[in-house]
């Protein structure tokens, strides 16, 4: 799962597609997940990663982070998702 | 090791240029408990979606009411409308606190007197009474307040063969300069309606002409609107008092008095745009004391007011169902109530709050309810926190209507429960289940086999 290139990521979780010139905000996890990626992390360490730490099953973590992929995928910050 | 408390992944675009000088609060600060009891407790006990009702928020709200019009006019009385809320435990607070009943029917009325509340304290309003309603109605001494000519005429039919007197009073519809008028119910007053009726009731001694009556729309945001409606029956009053020398004993000014919930549509919230029940008060006091009654003559104010003094008693738990995405990038939350259960979602933004802590973090969203139908939708947009499944809210401000105008369609009603003064949970209404509504089916025999 990688990020588009050019993307920059703060260390608060800001995020600028210099592209589009488009500003996002995340929130903890979200920045976690990103960090991750940036990492190189394939989509089942992030999992994997998540439910170690976090009080949630693998199935909650999987399909929040479907959703999470998806909207990454709509504001062209990765190009493909699954 | 003892993990962290989870809460899903979210990215948001931000926006700049969108600042809403009308902006509102993000809910995000969760109502864990309602009158000391635990959302959670309740739930868990009693099911998710429940309805839950204050008795000490009620006894607040009347009270505040009486006291708002008894500094101001020295005989008033509350009728309790029953269409607002008719679970009987609700109706015997308000009885409890002093109200009469105010009814709309004879399912209505039944109810009341039932709820032992006496004849001659119950106010019989509504376009539909039958023979049957009237002879009992009259033979109970209630207040009949005569809607339309053709329950006039019946009425008349009613006491003649009765050989019994009535209390009457009628409906008078006005113009009081707002919109939209309500001219259905009632006598007209500008059009001499109203005075027409006078005079046939005048010509029959066995009808008793003790009061006049108006109710001139719902949600009121003018105050003022009800200094026009005083004005108006006043002006009735004095008169029948000059041609008839007739004292009118009492002028009932309905309800309509708006609650803090919010409109939809409305720029601002509800409770910065809804006059007080001061101001309500003061608007009619002051025009009946000011209208120039002799002291004899002053009439008892009889108040009809539901909306204001219940909606804020009553409180929807629910859960939530599932989130999805919609095609344009939008977060759905989908709920376990709907419109079934708050039909007051079709014209109000009903503030939801979440019950359990989340972290500053919110979404936009649509809320949508349980209901295969697509007008199925409390919120249209909302900002909320991460709400997932599970995860319990509470919506605010539900006490009026919704559990007199709730849908049986697809799901069925579910409990409701009362915390009394003493923080005590009473279930004042059970849930109802298959047999609830298989009850009044019946099965033609040649129906009955089905062989697939």
């Amino acid at each position: 799962m990688k990020l588009n290139k050019n993307i920059a990521v703060s260390e608060n979780g800001f995020i600028f597609n210099p592209v589009s010139g488009d500003s996002f905000s995340t929130n903890p996890l979200g920045q976690e997940v990103i960090r991750m990626m940036k990492d190189q992390k394939e989509k089942k360490e992030i999992v994997k990663a998540i439910a170690e730490k976090y009080a949630a099953d693998d199935s909650t973590i999987e399909k929040d982070l479907n959703d999470f992929f998806q909207m990454l995928l709509s504001y062209q910050l990765i190009n493909e998702h699954e | 090791m003892t993990k962290l408390s989870y809460e899903r992944p979210v990215i948001q675009k931000l926006n700049t240029g969108m600042m809403n000088k009308f902006g509102t609060r993000t809910e995000y600060a969760p109502v864990s408990h309602i009158e000391g009891v635990a959302v959670k407790d309740l739930i868990a006990k009693y099911g998710s979606p429940l309805f839950v009702i204050s008795e000490q928020q009620i006894r607040r709200n009347y009270q505040n009411a009486l006291r708002a019009f008894k500094t101001r006019y020295p005989k008033v009385q509350f009728a309790w409308s029953y269409k607002t809320n008719y679970l009987n435990a609700v109706c015997n607070v308000f009885h409890q606190e002093g109200s009469w009943a105010e009814v709309v029917s004879i399912f209505e009325y039944k109810k009341a007197l039932g709820n032992g509340v006496p004849g001659n304290k119950i106010i019989f309003n509504g376009p539909d009474k039958s023979e049957e309603d009237l002879t009992l109605a009259v033979q109970n001494k209630s207040l009949i307040h005569i809607d339309h000519f053709d329950e006039l005429y019946l009425l008349i039919e009613v006491v003649q063969k009765l050989q019994l007197k009535a209390s009457v009073a009628i409906r008078v519809n006005m113009d009081t300069g707002i919109y939209p008028m309500w001219d259905r119910f009632g006598f007209n007053y500008e059009n001499g309606q109203a005075w027409n009726a006078i005079n046939k009731i005048m010509s029959h001694p066995e009808l008793e002409l003790n009061g006049l009556h108006c109710h001139i729309g719902t949600y009121m945001l003018s105050a003022g609107a009800y200094a026009t409606a005083a004005y108006k029956l006043c002006d009735l009053a004095i008169n029948v008092k000059a041609k008839f020398n007739k004292t009118i004993q009492y002028l009932d000014l309905g309800g309509g008095f708006a609650s803090a919930n919010t409109l939809k549509g409305s720029y601002l919230q509800g409770s910065d745009i809804i006059p007080s029940m001061e101001d309500y008060a003061e608007a009619i006091a002051s025009t009946i004391l000011n209208f120039g009654f002799k002291s004899a003559d002053l009439p008892t104010l009889f108040l009809e007011t539901g909306r204001a003094l219940i909606d804020d008693a009553g409180y929807l738990l629910g859960s939530v169902i599932a989130t999805k995405r919609l095609s344009d990038g939008r977060r759905a939350t989908i709920m376990d109530f709907g419109v079934n259960l708050l039909f007051t979602a079709f014209w109000y933004n009903h503030k939801i709050s979440p019950a359990q802590d989340f972290s500053h973090h919110t979404e936009d969203m649509v809320v949508y309810g349980p209901l295969c139908m697509n007008i199925d939708c409390i919120r249209e947009s909302v900002n909320l926190p991460l709400l997932s499944k599970g995860d319990q809210v509470v919506v605010h401000k539900v006490g009026a209507y919704n559990m007199t105008q709730w849908m049986q369609f697809i799901q069925m009603r579910p409990n409701v429960v009362m915390i009394d003064t003493k923080q005590e949970v009473h279930l004042i209404r059970n849930k109802e289940s298959l047999e609830t509504m298989l009850r009044y089916e019946e099965m033609p025999a040649h129906l009955k086999q089905v062989n697939l």
